[in-house]
Order: C-alpha cells, then structure tokens, then sequence
C-alpha cells in the first residue's frame, strides 16, 4: 500500500516545528506490462537528464538527505518502508523488474519474462549479472529472496505482492531460467516482479548478513551508520552501465528545513521530499534547482461504503459533487499538484483518461442528498498530521461540504498509527497513496479478499472483472476491462479522488541527470547511477 | 521544611539516594504505562501504511507483543536487573548500543551549554543586581525576557537564516559530520547558542533577584557596617547566598536542556538522544523508550541531589528539603 512519507510537524511532518518524524511509507508496485509476452533486454532503460547537461562527467561524491528511520535503520532491503530505504536499497541491490514512469513493469535483472496460454506458468530469463562478491546471480538466488520474503513466520513487506506465486512448486530449470508456478492466472505477473521491496539477495543471506550487505545494484557497500549516514562506491561491473559517481553517501535529516538548509548551505547535493513552499521560495533563484515528480501521490477522501451514509450511492455520487478539487490543490498542497477526477493512477497505463473531468455542482448536490435522505447530515471526518496537506484537505472540504448543508466534524487522529487506525473504523478519512500500478491499487484495496480495503468495497462482480483482467492475455481486450472497473469506480466508488501531489526534490547547480518526470518509487527515481556532477 | 538544623550528611544522602531510586523506577513503570496507553503499538508502526490485520498479527507474535503487559514489564525489569536493557524491537539491535551512539553528541552539546550557562548567566545577573533600576539592569532584564520569549525552533531558524546561509559564517546543519561533533567546533555554534538562549535568561534573573536580596539583608549591611570592601560583600557574602536558588534551577535547567536537545537535534541533524527517543516513540518501540526513561531518571536524579548537596555548602542556614 502505499503512502508517502511523512515529514515533520510538530513532529517529523511537514515541517514547521520539530519532532517527530514522519515515517514515510511508500508503496510501490511494479508495473503493468504490456503484452504478457515476451519482452527482451534492454527495453527501457532512460536515464532522463533534468537538463541538457552534456556529457556525463565521471567522479565525486554526491550526498543526498533523506528523511529516515532514525537509530532502528537497517539495511535488509526486504525490510524497508521509507522513502530512505527504498533508495538504499535500489543503490545496492537490483528487482527482477521495475516500474517506469507509466508504472508498466520494464525488465531489470529478468532479461524476459514468458507466460503460458493459460497465464499461470511465466518463465523468467535472468540477465548476466553478479553480486558484489563476484558470484553470478542465479535462479537459486531468486527463489531464496522470494522464499524468505514470503516466510509465513515473518512480515516482510512484499510478502502480499507476492501472495500469488505458488513458491513451493516454482524452481529453477536452470542456472539463469526461473519457472513462476502461480495459484492462479496472472497476466500482470510482471508487477509481480517488480513489486515495492522484492529484491535479490544472494542465496543464504541471513538477517545478520545485512550489516555488510553484498547486492548486485550500481554500489557497493562502505559503511552505514544507522540514522545518520550510509556510504556506497561506485560497482564497476554493474551490468547495467557503471554509476557516473565515485561515491554516493545517504544522509537522514527528518526534519524539512534542515534537509533544505544542508541543500543551500552546500552540505548535501540532493534534498528528497521539499515543502511546495520551499520550492517556491527557490524556484528559478539560481541557488538550488527544484525538480517536481509529477503524479507521485493521490490525494483522496476514503468513504466506507458498508455503511450509513456511504452505503447509499446517491451519498457518495453527492460527496463526489461536493468537492472543489482546484480549491484543495491549491490550500492543502500549495498549488503543488492536478486536480484529480475520482480515479487513481492519472497518467499510468490503463488510466481512463476518457471520463469527463468533474466539477463542483452544489445544486446538483443538495438535490441527490435529498433524495437519500441525507438532508441535515451530519459526519465525522477522520484525519491526521500523518501526511503533507491531510489536515489542511480536510478544513476546506469541511467548509466546500457546509455549503451544500452536510455538517462536517474533522477528527485529527495519531499519525504513528493512523493508517491502521482508519482501515476499519470511521466512515470518511484522508487516504493518499504512493505510485503503483493501477491493476496493484485495486488488488491491494478493492477486492472482497483485499487486505487494506479503506473503503470496504466488496463487489462478488468487481471481483469476477478483475479476474477477467487477469486471465486475458491479449493487452487491447485487458485494457477495456479495466475501462469497465474504472467506468464503475467513478459513478459510485469510495474513493473521492481529488489530486495528485508532486513530490518535490531539491538539487545543486551542479547535479545533472535526475530523471524529471519519474514518479516516487519508479525505476527513475531516486537513481543515482544515472546521476553525476559537472 | 524542617525546623531546626540540618540533619547529618550521610542520613541525609542516604535518604535522598533511596527516594532517587525510587523515583527512577516510578519513571519506568509510568513512561511505560503511558507508551501502552498511546494509539497502536511496534507492530502497527512497523507495519505503517499496510496495515493488513494478518500481517500486523505477525509482527505482534514475532515481537512477543501478544502477551501481557504486566508480563513484558516483569521480564523487561528482569533484563534491567542483569544490566540487559533489551533490544531494540524496530532492529532488534541491542538498546545499550542506541544509547551508547546517542549520548555522546547530546552530552556534548549539554556540557557546553552548561560550561557557558554558569559564568554568562551569573555575570548577567550580578551586572544587573550591581545597581538595581540602572541602565545596565534595565538592558539586562528586559533583553533576557524578550529572548527567553523566543521559541527555540523559530530562533534557531533564524540564527541558521541569518549566519549560515545569508553570511556564511557557519554551517547550516551538522549534516556530513558524523558523531564527531568535537572536530568541527564551528558545527556547535549556532545549536548551542540556540540552547543556551532561555536558560541563560532564566539562570540571571535568579541570581539578579537573590543577589538584590542579599544585598538588602541584615548580615550584608552588618558585613558593610565593619568595613569590608563593596567588592569583598559582594562577591564572598551576597553572592553565595543568592547562587543556592541557582545552581538548583541550574539543576532543573538540565532537565529541561533535553526538550532543547530534541529541537537543536532535528534542526541541526545532530543524531543525538533526543532524535533517538523521538523515533522510540513514534516507533513504539518500548524498550528503547524504557531504556531513555531509565538513563534520563538517573541523570536527572544525580544533577539534583548534586545541586542540593552545593546549595547546602552556599547557603547552610537556606533549609534545602530532602
């Protein structure tokens, strides 16, 4: 699932006073391939330079801040849930596949991926490639990495990704050829691959391995000191090209101004995750350069449809009409953002771009509350400083939802245990997730069997449509089943979508490469091997 | 208070090292009593945004969080007996190496401030006590009063604002320096002014006020009226008496030195106890909690009695409570 990371507030969130830090959770899935075909080496790898910065220049150090986990930091990348780690942990370890800037799936350490007709075999071609100690990574490698994310006795992160591959049968045919048995056809199986934390580790690798951690990623290990620093030098023989830079140091600054401060004082080269009025204030001053990652998070109100009033279409299709989308970008993230239109993964693959944007209608409003019954109604909206804008998005909704006559009260709730908090209790919340693949999103959140379904939505149809998806092999028919899911999410889904954040990087004048349009969690982001200083 | 004399050091000491043992453990069992009372637990926070009940379920099992409380306190009692502070449960690294790598940048932050806070806050006062309504006094008192209104965060902003990144004096943050804090001296500047910013107010009003006190006693006028030097009932009558409320403000002034450290520590990026035990928290990461709990209720109860033994050497007739 994803949310994004937290910054600080009163607390690590977002940044005006000091504390706590926002745990920064991002979720990522990978990517949704295209045909469930084959698919050859080499596709898809661009390093998207923010600028005509010539030729790439070899040498130096870049430091990059990030907000982090603090002291508990580790370096086991099937562990990680921050921003900090998912970016440690693609500096030294590699996926099968990645997502690109659509969130379709594009090959990495798999050279091919090849399904049966029936979809629930895939046979996975590894590339030539090696781990920093010198060995070849094998299929042996694979399967241990997924069998221990998949250990039923732990709780790795990927291990709901994963859920369905039938590990047991699935083996090696050979040293660089993997045979995926799945519990059922998959023709997404790529994201499957690609999903947020399954990295390759060598065979064997135990918990206690990860204090010299050995990947086959663009760096190699030099020295992590948790919550403070993690140096990496550069991996001469990565296989995808080696790293421009010498060395690559991640510095953990959970606290906003001082990731910006370190940026302007010359202490630091890449600054993650900026306020939108930090980069404001910077934009087009000739200090620092501000790179904004269009479409990293969705920014939404989740209702429950289970329950009063949501469980009345007519409630929902209401709240959709009562909200002033160019209202709540520009307050809750400072204009930092699009509007969105009730649908998650604007601009992915699969994206029903074709439905009619929405707009405001209060009249239109009233009249449908009427008819539900709803006239006086009265609602709890549950929201936290868990997440840039929450509480903001959820003052001016209150006031939009006044005048249509719904009564809105706003709940602030902890942060450390908010999203916990709101998967089964309340009936309207704040919701915001990471970039992922549209077929991820409604796997992970609204299916009967999901496991963080926020909005309740349990529909036997919706269910059969998205095995449907699955099981179709041929990308044009795929696509118009998820048109229908989409088509039906947007007349009377749970979630009011109402934009889509940037996420905003700051940088030095001197760094060149960053990719400009990779959303957080995406095979360009945060990809330092294509990055160097001229 | 007590009437009559003060009663003999070592009962005295006895009694109060008795009370600070108790008090600590009282700390212990509140701090942990009050992280259970706080919304979700390390299995929630570990799980953060994929809060699948399952895997919550796991997490709580693999951490033993699925017994019960009274049971995790006995047995993190039972460590603590043994000298075991436990392991971390977001790491599972050991809670003495938390507190190992974060004490060191904290304690050096705090003794420097409290190497600076003596000489500047009491010189402070007793300016301004010298002549009480002179120009001097009334610059003394009303400058500390208007910097002891500043909170430390919008200070330190502005301190950063103004001397790192506008004149380039000094560094913004203590990013790239690692714990060794002691080899940049230049890195301490801005996070110890900011720390010493409220105490130092604090610290000379007291003095200012005792010293006036003194001043207007009846044994400083009749120390005047045998012919001492101004200087001589000053310094060796006036001003003992009036440092006894000090140093045990000063004393307190450490307690409070760590809410500073938690804002000087995220403002500068200095990973020191205060980032460590905000993290705990937000973690609910209990032992690491109880291990902070343990080591800021012995420090704080050895600064106090310490205070209270220097006040008894200033000011014997002032009855310092046990």
């Amino acid at each position: 699932m994803s949310e994004l990371p937290p910054s600080l507030k009163t607390s690590r969130e977002t940044g005006d006073l000091p504390g706590l830090r926002r745990r920064g959770f991002l979720a990522a899935t990978a990517g949704v391939t295209a045909t469930a075909g084959l698919f050859l080496a080499g596709c898809g790898t661009s390093p998207g330079p923010s600028d005509s910065g010539g030729r790439p220049r070899r040498g130096g150090r870049l430091r990059a801040a990030f907000a982090g986990g603090g002291a508990s930091e580790t370096l086991d990348p099937h562990l990680g849930n921050l921003f900090a780690d998912a970016a440690r942990a693609k500096a030294l370890y590699d996926k099968l596949a990645d997502c690109g800037t659509d969130m379709a799936a594009r090959p990495r350490l798999a050279a091919k991926w090849e399904p049966n007709d029936t979809l629930d075999r895939w046979r996975v071609t590894l590339r030539k490639a090696a781990f920093h100690d010198g060995r070849p990574v094998t299929a042996e490698d694979v399967l241990y990495s997924f069998r221990r994310i998949a250990d039923p006795k732990k709780a790795y992160r990927a291990k709901a990704s994963l859920e369905p591959i039938d590990l047991a049968a699935s083996r090696a045919v050979s040293p660089d050829t993997v045979e995926f048995r799945l519990k059922r056809p998959t023709a997404e199986f790529p994201n499957v691959l690609a999903a947020f934390g399954a990295y390759i580790v060598p065979d064997g690798t135990t918990t206690a391995d990860f204090a010299k951690p050995v990947g086959s990623g663009p760096f190699r290990f030099v020295s992590f000191a948790p919550g403070r620093s993690c140096v990496l030098r550069r991996n001469d023989a990565y296989w995808d090209g080696a790293p421009h830079l010498d060395e690559l140091e991640f510095v953990v600054a959970n606290e906003e101004s001082a990731r910006v401060n370190a940026l302007l004082g010359g202490q630091v080269e890449y600054a993650h995750e900026l306020n939108p009025t930090t980069a404001r204030a910077h934009e087009g001053k000739g200090r620092i350069e501000i790179v904004r990652l269009r479409n990293s998070a969705m920014q939404s109100f989740a209702m429950k449809t289970d329950r009063a009033p949501f469980d009345d279409q007519r409630v929902r299709e209401a709240f959709f009409l009562i909200a002033d989308r160019k209202e709540l970008v520009d307050g809750a993230l400072s204009g930092a953002g699009e509007i969105g239109n009730d649908l998650f993964g604007k601009g992915y693959e699969y994206y029903a771009g074709d439905l009619p944007q929405r707009h405001q209608d209060l009249d239109r409003a009233r009249h449908l509350l009427k008819q539900a019954g709803a006239e006086d109604l009265r609602i709890t909206l549950d929201t936290s400083p868990v997440a840039a804008g929450f509480t903001e998005a959820a003052g001016i909704f209150r006031d939009q939802a006044a005048k249509a006559g719904v009564t809105v009260r706003v709940r602030s709730g902890s942060k450390d245990s908010y999203w916990s908090d709101i998967l089964d209790s309340g009936t309207l919340c704040c919701y915001r997730s990471g970039a992922m693949p549209i077929e991820s999103h409604i796997s992970q959140r609204l299916l009967s069997d999901s496991t963080t379904n926020a909005t309740k939505w349990h529909h036997k149809d919706f269910d059969a449509l998205y095995q449907q998806a699955q099981s179709t092999k041929d990308k044009k028919e795929r696509a118009a089943v998820y048109g229908r899911m989409q088509r039906r999410l947007y007349a009377e889904g749970g979630f009011l979508v109402w934009g889509f954040a940037d996420w905003i990087v700051g940088t030095s004048r001197r760094v060149r490469g960053v990719a400009p349009d990779a959303p957080a969690n995406t095979l360009d982001w945060a990809r330092f091997d294509k990055v160097w200083l001229a | 208070m007590r009437g009559g004399g003060t009663p003999p050091l070592r009962a005295w000491l006895t009694r109060r090292l008795l009370l600070g043992a108790a008090q600590t453990a009282a700390v212990a069992l509140l701090v942990f009593a009050l992280t259970e009372a706080l919304p979700g637990d390390a299995a929630v926070a570990l799980a953060g945004d994929q809060p699948d009940p399952a895997r919550i379920a796991a997490i709580r099992t693999e951490l033993g969080l699925d017994r019960p409380a009274p049971e995790r306190f006995a047995d993190w009692v039972l460590g603590l007996l043994h000298g075991d502070l436990g392991t971390s449960l977001a790491s599972g690294r050991p809670v003495a190496g938390y507190l190992a790598d974060g004490f060191g940048p904290t304690l050096l932050l705090a003794a420097i401030t409290v190497v600076l806070l003596v000489p500047v806050g009491v010189g402070l006062g007793v300016l301004a006590a010298r002549r009480a309504g002179s120009l001097a006094d009334r610059l003394v008192s009303s400058a500390t009063l208007a910097v002891y209104a500043v909170p430390e965060f919008a200070l330190g902003v502005l301190l950063v604002t103004l001397f790192a990144l506008r004149l380039g004096w000094l560094p913004p943050t203590a990013v790239g320096f690692g714990g060794d804090l002691l080899a940049h001296p230049a890195v301490l500047v801005l996070p110890v002014l900011v720390l010493l910013s409220r105490p130092v107010c604090s610290i000379s009003r007291l003095v200012r006020a005792g010293m006036i006190d003194a001043l207007r006693s009846p044994y400083v006028r009749q120390a005047t009226r045998y012919g001492l030097s101004t200087a001589r009932v000053r310094y060796l009558h006036a001003l003992p008496n009036a440092l006894a409320p000090a140093a045990q403000q000063l004393a307190r002034t450490v307690d409070w030195l760590l809410c500073g450290v938690i804002v000087v520590e995220a403002l500068f990026v200095i990973p020191g106890l205060g980032t460590v035990l905000m993290n705990a928290v937000a973690e609910r990461d209990v032992p690491v909690v109880q291990g902070l709990a343990v080591v800021f209720g012995v420090i704080a109860v050895v600064l106090n009695l310490g205070a209270d033994l220097v006040a008894r050497r200033l000011a014997p007739r002032a009855e310092v409570v046990a």
